[in-house]
C-alpha cells in the first residue's frame, strides 16, 4: 500500500517531465510533417495555383495527367538511369577504395582526406569547377578526350552523355563517404576470420574476398546501397546549376521537375501531385534505410 | 613423421623482441604446452609455427620438411583460435567443409556461379559432406551441423573448432587458448576431452596457454616461456619438482610458493631469524617452500619456524592454512595439510594464533642470488652432511 | 603495387577539381585559357575582385547565422525528446516514437510546398527564419540520441533523482554530457548538410544579402557567366574553403561522425 502511493508520487513528476521534454518536437512534428503532408494530399486533388482565383478539386485527374505527361515520364526514366549508374559505380568504386585503404598503414590516414574531401565541400562551387573542367573548347579534359582520338566532347550539352556526365560528378562527390562506411565495415570483421581461412587454403585474395569479407560486410554493403541510391535519387543540385534540366530535357530528373512545377510555374496542385509519387519511390528506400540504421547506430 | 623442429627463432615487433633465440625440438605425437604470463611470446611463436607471422630469424621444420617459405595451408597444420574464428555467416557444416572445399575443389569450381558448370563439384561435395558428418559423429555435433555459429553455446562452437581442424586429418594441431572463454566447469570437461582426443588421434598437439593447470593436467612436456625465451622444458613433473630457476618454482604450482630471503652462516642457513638444516652456500640466496614442505610442529622444534596463522580454508581433503612468517618481511606461506593430518594437528594443540612450520627439507629449493637453482646433488649432499 | 598505383590514379581524380580551382583562381584573366604555367600567377588578384563584385563574405556569414540557428534549436529540442522517449514513462510514448520512426522517411522536399504556401501566407519568405525554420525538428537526431540515451545507466538517474536533481537538471549536466560522441558527429553532419543546401534557400530566398552560400554561388556565377574564370574559381574557393578546412583541422571527427550516423 504504501510502496504504491510511493510510486505514483516518484512517478507524476516523471510523467510531467516527459510530456514537457517531448512537447516541443511534438509541435514541430506536427507543423512540418504532419500538416504540410496532410495539406499536400489535399492540394494533390486539386488544381490549385498561385494567385488563382478559384479552385476545383479534381479527384485523381493530377496523377492521371502525370503519368501521361511525357516531360515528367521523361524525369522518372532520367532519374532512374541516373540512380542506374550511380549506384553501381558509388558502391563499387567506395568498396574498392575501401578495400585498397584498408591495407595501407602510413597512407591510409591520407588517402582517407583526399577521398573524403569532395564529401564536405560544397557541391555548387564544385560543380562550378566541373562545368569548367568539362568544358568541350576550355576545359583541361579537352586535351584529354583529343589525346585519346574523341576529338571535342561536349559532355554536358550532349543528350546522350550528359547523364553519364552528371553520374560522374555524383560518383566522385560520393565515393568518399561509402569509401569510409566500407572501412567502419572492414575494421569491423576479426582479423581470426582471415586466419583461419588462410589456415584452412583460403589466403588468396579471391577466396579471402568472396569466403571472408564480402559475406561479413552483407549488412554494411546494404547499408551503403540503400543510402546511396536515396542520395541518387534526389539528386538536384547539380541539374539546377549545369543543365537546368538540358539539352532537349535529356537531364530532367525528378525533383527538378516538381521544383520548376512547384515554384517556377506555381502550379501548386500538379506539383503536389508529383511530390507524392516522388515520395512513392522515395519511401521504398527510405523504409528500407530505416530498418537498417535501427541495426547500425549502435556501431559508434 | 610430424616432429616440429624449431632452431634460433627470433622474432620482433618494431623495437621490441618477442622472440629471442628459441629452439625447440617437438616429437612426432607428443602433446606439449607453452605456457607464460601474457606478453612472453607464446602465442607468436604459435603463429610463427602456423605460417601466419614470419620468424626474422631461424628456422621451423614439419615432418622433416623446412616449411619457412611455405603458406599457412601448406604446412599440414591446423588451428584452434582462443576466438574459434568461426566464419558467422556459413553454417556449422560449412564451417568444417571450408578446408575440404579449399583443398578438393579447384579455383573455379570455388567461384560463385561458375561453380555451377563443373559436373565434377557435386560428386566432391558429397565426398566432403560425408567426411564432415564423420568428424561431426565423432565430436557429438552432428545435429547441429544445419546450424549457424551464433546459434551455438560456447562448448559447442569449440567442438565446431576442433572439427574444422581435425577434418583435415593434419599432422600436427596448433591450439590458442582454446579453453580460455569457456566457463569454469566445461574447462575441466573439455581438458579432459582434449587428452582423450589426443590420445585417440596420435597427431601432435602444440597448446599454447597461461593457465598452468591446463599445462600441468595435459601436456606430454610443457615449456616454460617467459620474456621470448624458454625458461624451463620438461614434463609437468619435472618443472613442478626441479624448477631450474626461482621464476619457474614461482610460475607453476598453486598456491605460489613462498620465497623467504636466507643467508648462510657458519654452514648453515638462516631464514627468519632460525637456522636450517639445508645446503651451505655463499652469500644471500632464495629459499623457496611450497606449501607441503611446510607442516606445524611443536613450540621450540629445532630449525621451526615461527609464523602468525591468518586464516584456514577447508578444501574437504585437505586444509590450506595461510600464515605470515615472523621475519621483519612478515614472508607469507601457505602450508597444505591432509585432513587427517589437520585433525591430528588440531588435536596437539599446533594450530593457535602463533603456530611453528617445520621445513622438509627433502622438498624444499634453494635458489642463488641470480634466481638459479642450486643442484639438487649439492643440495641433498649438504642436507646429509648436516644431519 | 598495382593497390598504389590505383589509389593514386583514383586520389588525383578526385584533388583534380580542387587542384584546378586552386590554379585558375590564381592565374589573371587572360592566362585562364593558356597553358599551364606557373610563371603566369598572379597572387590573389581574383580574390579582391570576386570580394569586390559579390558579397561573398555576407553569404558566409549568412551560412553561419543559418547553420547556427538551426544546431542550437535542434540540440535543444532534440536532446530532451531523446531523453524522454529513451528513459521516461509518459504516456503517448510509442506513437510519438513511430511519428519520428516515419518522419525519419520523408525528406524535406516532400513537405517542401505546403512550408513554403504557409511562409508566404504569415509573409516570412526572405527572413533567416523561413531558412531555418523546416530544419529545426531533426528527427534524426532524436532517432540517433534516443539510441545512446537508451544504453546511459538508470541507476545513476535514479541516484540522481535521490539526491533531489530534478530531470531538467538530469537530461542537461548527466545524459547529454555522457553522449558527447554522438552529439559532436550530429553537428557536423548537420552543418555540413544545411551550410551545403541549395534546394530549401533557392525557394524562399530572392534577395541577394539573405544567401548562404550555395545560392549567392549561383547568385555569383549568374553575374560572372563564363566571362571571368578567374574570378569565378576564386569564389568558388572562399565558399569551399571554410568545410573543407574544418574537416583537414577535425579530420578524425568528420570521419566518426560519418561511421557513427552513416548519414549525408
Amino acid at each position: 500500500m504504501s510502496t504504491a502511493i510511493a510510486l505514483a508520487a516518484t512517478r507524476e513528476p516523471l510523467l510531467r517531465a516527459g510530456h514537457a521534454f517531448a512537447a516541443p518536437a511534438a509541435l514541430l512534428l506536427f507543423l512540418i510533417y504532419i500538416v504540410p503532408v496532410g495539406v499536400l494530399a489535399w492540394l494533390s486533388l486539386t488544381d490549385y495555383e498561385l494567385g488563382a482565383v478559384r479552385t476545383e478539386f479534381l479527384g485523381l485527374a493530377n496523377f492521371e495527367r502525370a503519368l501521361a505527361d511525357p516531360v515528367f515520364r521523361r524525369s522518372i526514366v532520367n532519374t532512374f538511369a541516373y540512380v542506374a549508374i550511380v549506384l553501381p559505380g558509388g558502391v563499387g568504386l567506395g568498396l574498392l577504395a575501401a578495400l585498397l585503404v584498408h591495407r595501407r598503414i602510413r597512407t591510409r590516414s591520407l588517402y582517407e582526406v583526399i577521398y573524403f574531401l569532395p564529401v564536405t565541400s560544397t557541391l555548387i562551387a564544385m560543380a562550378t569547377v566541373w562545368q569548367f573542367l568539362l568544358h568541350p573548347r576550355l576545359g583541361p579534359v579537352r586535351e584529354i578526350t583529343l589525346g585519346l582520338g574523341l576529338g571535342e566532347v561536349a559532355f554536358l550539352s550532349d543528350p546522350t552523355l550528359v547523364l553519364p556526365s552528371l553520374a560522374a560528378i555524383g560518383i566522385w562527390q560520393l565515393v568518399g563517404f561509402n569509401m569510409i562506411l566500407f572501412l567502419a565495415g572492414l575494421s569491423a570483421i576479426p582479423r581470426d576470420l582471415y586466419e583461419a581461412a588462410a589456415l584452412d587454403g583460403a589466403g588468396g585474395p579471391v577466396d579471402r574476398f568472396l569466403r571472408v569479407t564480402w559475406p561479413l560486410l552483407g549488412p554494411t554493403t546494404m547499408f551503403v546501397t540503400i543510402t546511396t541510391s536515396i542520395t541518387a535519387f534526389k539528386v538536384f543540385d547539380t541539374v539546377a546549376v549545369l543543365t537546368q534540366g538540358g539539352p532537349t530535357g535529356a537531364s530532367e530528373v525528378l525533383l527538378y521537375a516538381i521544383y520548376l512545377e512547384g515554384f517556377q510555374y506555381f502550379r501548386i496542385g500538379y506539383a503536389a501531385a508529383l511530390t507524392l509519387i516522388f515520395l512513392a519511390f522515395i519511401l521504398v528506400f527510405s523504409v528500407m534505410q530505416a530498418a537498417a540504421l535501427d541495426r547500425r547506430v549502435h556501431y559508434g | 613423421m610430424a616432429a616440429i623442429t624449431l632452431e634460433g627463432i627470433v622474432k620482433s615487433f618494431g623495437s621490441t623482441e618477442v622472440l629471442r633465440d628459441i629452439s625447440l625440438a617437438i616429437g612426432h605425437g607428443e602433446f606439449i604446452t607453452l605456457v607464460g604470463p601474457s606478453g612472453c611470446g607464446k602465442s607468436t611463436l604459435l603463429r610463427i609455427i602456423a605460417g601466419l607471422e614470419r620468424q626474422d630469424r631461424g628456422s621451423i621444420a614439419i615432418g622433416g620438411r623446412r616449411v619457412d617459405a611455405l603458406k599457412p595451408a601448406e604446412r599440414g597444420v591446423a588451428m584452434v583460435f582462443q576466438s574459434y574464428a568461426l566464419y558467422p555467416h556459413m553454417s556449422v557444416a560449412r564451417n568444417i567443409a571450408n578446408p575440404l572445399e579449399m583443398q578438393r575443389l579447384t579455383f573455379a569450381e570455388r567461384l560463385p556461379l561458375l561453380r555451377l558448370l563443373s559436373p565434377r563439384r557435386r560428386r566432391v561435395m558429397r565426398e566432403i559432406m560425408r567426411d564432415v558428418g564423420t568428424v561431426a559423429a565423432a565430436l557429438q555435433i552432428d545435429h547441429l551441423l544445419p546450424r549457424k555459429p551464433a546459434q551455438l553455446s560456447g562448448g559447442q562452437r569449440q567442438r565446431v573448432a576442433l572439427g574444422r581442424a581435425m577434418v583435415r586429418r593434419p599432422d600436427a594441431f596448433l591450439m590458442d587458448e582454446p579453453l580460455s572463454n569457456l566457463d569454469a566447469r566445461l574447462r575441466v570437461h573439455m581438458r579432459g576431452e582434449l587428452a582423450e582426443l589426443h590420445r585417440r588421434l596420435g597427431a601432435t598437439f602444440v597448446f599454447v596457454t597461461h593457465d598452468q593447470t591446463e599445462a600441468m593436467t595435459m601436456s606430454d612436456r610443457v615449456a616454460l616461456m617467459l620474456d621470448g625465451r624458454i625458461e624451463q622444458l620438461g614434463t609437468p613433473a619435472a618443472l613442478y619438482d626441479t624448477p631450474d630457476t626461482l621464476a619457474v618454482a614461482q610460475f607453476i604450482g598453486s598456491p605460489p610458493i613462498a620465497v623467504l630471503p636466507v643467508t648462510a652462516e657458519g654452514g648453515l642457513v638462516v631464514a627468519a631469524g632460525t637456522r636450517l638444516r639445508l645446503s651451505a652456500l655463499a652469500g644471500a640466496a632464495m629459499l623457496g617452500l611450497r606449501a607441503e614442505a611446510l607442516a606445524p610442529v611443536r613450540k621450540g622444534t629445532p630449525g621451526a619456524l615461527p609464523a602468525m596463522l591468518a586464516r584456514s580454508e577447508n578444501l574437504g581433503a585437505e586444509w590450506l592454512l595461510h600464515a605470515t612468517l615472523g621475519d621483519a618481511a612478515a614472508t607469507p606461506v601457505v602450508c597444505r595439510l591432509t585432513a587427517e593430518a589437520h585433525a591430528t594437528a588440531r588435536a596437539d594443540g599446533l594450530l593457535g594464533e602463533r603456530l611453528w612450520l617445520m621445513p622438509d627439507a627433502s622438498r624444499a629449493h634453494l635458489f642463488d642470488a641470480s634466481g638459479r637453482r642450486l643442484v639438487p646433488e649439492a643440495q641433498r649432499a649438504a642436507v646429509e652432511a648436516v644431519a | 603495387m598495382i593497390a598504389h598505383a590505383m589509389l593514386a590514379l583514383g586520389g588525383a581524380v578526385m584533388l583534380a577539381p580542387f587542384l584546378w580551382m586552386l590554379l585558375t583562381s590564381l592565374r589573371p584573366a587572360s592566362g585562364v585559357f593558356g597553358g599551364f604555367s606557373l610563371a603566369a600567377l598572379e597572387g590573389f588578384g581574383n580574390y579582391a575582385y570576386a570580394l569586390e563584385t559579390a558579397p561573398l563574405l555576407r553569404f558566409m556569414l549568412n551560412g553561419v547565422i543559418v547553420c547556427a540557428g538551426i544546431l542550437v534549436v535542434q540540440l535543444l529540442v532534440a536532446i530532451p525528446c531523446a531523453y524522454a522517449l529513451a528513459k521516461l514513462p509518459f504516456r503517448g510514448r510509442g506513437a510519438m516514437f513511430g511519428l519520428v520512426l516515419a518522419a525519419l522517411c520523408i525528406p524535406i522536399q516532400v513537405p517542401a510546398l505546403p512550408l513554403y504556401l504557409g511562409l508566404a501566407h504569415v509573409g516570412l519568405l526572405d527572413t533567416y527564419l523561413a531558412m531555418m525554420l523546416p530544419f529545426f525538428l531533426s528527427v534524426f537526431a532524436i532517432f540517433l540520441f534516443r539510441q545512446f540515451f537508451k544504453s546511459f545507466p538508470d541507476e545513476i538517474i535514479q541516484a540522481a533523482r535521490l539526491d533531489g536533481a530534478g530531470e531538467f537538471e538530469i537530461v542537461w549536466r548527466f545524459v547529454a554530457p555522457s553522449a558527447l560522441p554522438a552529439i559532436a558527429a550530429f553537428s557536423i553532419f548537420s552543418v555540413v548538410a544545411h551550410w551545403n543546401d541549395l534546394y530549401w534557400p533557392l525557394i524562399v530566398i530572392t534577395e541577394t544579402r539573405l544567401a548562404p552560400p550555395p545560392l549567392g554561388m549561383l547568385y555569383f556565377r549568374d553575374v560572372e557567366t563564363g566571362s571571368n574564370y578567374g574570378a569565378l574559381m576564386a569564389g568558388a574557393t572562399i565558399i569551399t574553403a571554410p568545410l573543407v578546412i574544418a574537416f583537414l583541422v577535425a579530420r578524425r571527427r568528420f570521419i566518426q561522425g560519418v561511421t557513427m550516423t552513416g548519414l549525408k
